[in-house]
């Protein structure tokens, strides 16, 4: 038992559980904008594609223009060019808040691409059907189109939210705090191996109560 | 009632005019259940979508029940295709909802009608289509037939004038096949409903169609009442389906027929002549002989028919030959 307490001896477990909230409180706000901006992103970038709803080549080509120019930045130099930007919408580039616009920004085209995937694979005769009974476009997007995608959105959001937390570890490049800030401040630069494992071990965890989190949400809406 | 007037489409693929459908002029009375038949790429399909216009035709009118379908609105075809139903081959059923709320979803997409009203409608629906007891079940629990069904009861959820059929039964198994087309007789014989329906298969026109349209490259090349088509085909798309159905290949029949004696004649009754005892009275009064080298018996919707290929022999053929064509039976002379 000693040799155990004496191994973690660097840990500050407080700065821990400090980290670990900041890093959720991150990870939550983030992944909730993300979804507010990607899923209609995704949407409209599905029904702008070829050979569907509301086909519009211009739009779309400029839509997946700007999603791929996004998703071409290192998440790391998106977080430092983003800085005015962030300073303008919440006053502050640093710490959490200061994280939160540079998450968004970041893994939005991400999951905006993987939204246009899952509403793909809805059958083209659940459309069709839809259409015959006089659907307008919004309810066949709503009536149809999103639940039968369900599962595939529900997928989308637990690999958005995996993406996030790693992205979280490098906010701590604006002072953003979390685990990976801890990770690097004190496990990599000041080579507290303890405190390394241990944020590292956190992280894992968190990765996995999310993925299965979602694989049991995919799996009770999956009706095939 | 649906009229086409020079209706055509054309698609353009890769800079190219590929015509779907040449210029067509077509009418279907209401309550008759209207069959299409033709090969894949016929344009049977092109031409079942142009009635709710999921196809826009490049051009020509389209009439329904005085409406002009071709000049509507996006808002005037929204209410309009709320009053066509339609069922697909792959049934189209959304996986996530419950067989009632499948059969609701029309009925909620319209608006008009209080959750209670929808209830008691998807209630009365399912038990139509004898599905009731799998109401809060999911499609992919369901066999094609009874998914089919589900297609039929949402089809006809919004209480619709026409109901669209697209290979409804080219899914499912003979048997399904067969109670599946005995609801859709049932539904056009209660509720008055004119089907359009389109297949690849004889055997689903001769079982619910009362006008039938053959469809070849775009073209309709034959139509006609059911009976009278199918007992007498005449151009050789027609032929080859009504050959395909009854598995006989004409070639083959002449060599097989090659060494039998006497004259060979194909007799076909219909309706009531079916039931009179006409070869043994013909054979007792003018001293023929036949023997029977094929026949079928079957029924054309509610019609029993018969047609019997026979070799005669002996007596006076021709004094028979007249009796045949007196009794109203169809007679042709094949040698």
């Amino acid at each position: 038992m000693d040799l155990f307490l004496n191994f973690f001896a660097n840990v500050d477990w407080a700065d821990i559980w400090e980290a670990t909230g900041d890093t959720m409180l991150m990870l939550g706000t983030s992944l909730v904008f993300t979804i507010l901006l990607g899923l209609p992103l995704g949407i409209l970038l599905f029904l702008c594609s070829p050979r569907q709803l509301l086909e519009q080549k211009g739009v779309y080509a400029i839509l997946a223009f700007v999603v791929n120019v996004v998703r071409s930045l290192p998440f790391i130099i998106l977080l430092i060019v983003m800085i005015p930007f962030t300073v303008l919408l919440t006053g502050t580039s640093l710490g959490v808040a200061g994280a939160i616009p540079p998450l968004v920004i970041g893994a939005a085209p991400f999951f905006a691409r993987l939204v246009e995937t899952a509403l793909r694979e809805v059958d083209r005769g659940i459309i069709e059907a839809t259409q015959a009974m006089g659907a307008t476009t919004r309810q066949i997007i709503l009536n149809a189109l999103l639940p039968e995608a369900r599962p595939g959105i529900l997928a989308a959001i637990t690999v958005t939210a995996i993406t996030l937390v790693s992205y979280t570890a490098m906010a701590g490049v604006v002072g953003a705090g979390g685990l990976g800030d801890l990770a690097i401040r004190y496990g990599y630069q000041r080579f507290q191996t303890d405190v390394m494992v241990v944020t590292v071990i956190m992280l894992i965890v968190l990765v996995q109560v999310l993925q299965s989190i979602g694989d049991r949400l995919v799996v009770h809406f999956s009706r095939k | 009632m649906i009229e086409f007037h020079n209706v055509h489409k054309t698609y353009r693929v890769a800079g190219k005019d590929i015509p779907a459908l040449h210029p067509t002029n077509l009418r279907v009375e209401n309550g008759q259940v209207f069959g299409l038949i033709g090969h894949s790429g016929a344009g049977k399909s092109t031409l079942l979508r142009l009635i709710n216009r999921l196809e826009a035709p490049s051009g020509g009118q389209i009439i329904v029940d005085d409406e002009e379908v071709t000049a509507l609105d996006a808002n005037g075809l929204r209410r309009f295709r709320q009053q066509v139903g339609m069922i697909f081959q792959h049934f189209n059923l959304l996986a996530s909802k419950t067989v009632a709320d499948n059969v609701a979803l029309p009925l909620t997409l319209a608006g008009e009608l209080s959750r209670r009203e929808i209830d008691q409608r998807v209630a009365e629906l399912l038990q139509r289509v004898g599905l009731s007891d799998h109401a809060k079940k999911y499609p992919a629990q369901l066999s094609g037939g009874q998914k089919q069904r589900v297609g039929i009861a949402r089809a006809l959820a919004t209480k619709p004038k026409i109901l669209l059929c697209d290979e409804a039964t080219s899914a499912l198994d003979p048997q399904t096949t067969a109670s599946v087309l005995q609801l859709l007789a049932e539904i056009n014989r209660e509720l008055k409903l004119t089907i359009v329906l389109i297949t690849h298969e004889m055997d689903v026109i001769r079982r619910v169609c009362d006008v039938v349209g053959v469809m070849d490259a775009g073209v309709i090349v034959e139509q006609g009442p059911v009976a009278e088509v199918f007992l007498h085909p005449k151009h050789p798309t027609t032929r080859r389906f009504v050959q395909e159905d009854e598995q006989i290949d004409e070639s083959e029949q002449r060599d097989d027929f090659a060494h039998v004696p006497g004259r060979i004649v194909r007799l076909t009754f219909q309706g009531e002549a079916t039931y009179a005892p006409l070869l043994g009275t013909v054979a007792r009064e003018t001293g023929v002989d036949y023997s029977i080298l094929a026949g079928r018996i079957d029924r054309i919707k509610d019609t029993p028919y018969g047609q019997l290929t026979l070799a005669v022999t002996g007596g006076d053929m021709e004094a028979a030959f007249a009796r045949f064509t007196a009794a109203d039976v169809h007679m042709e002379v094949l040698r």
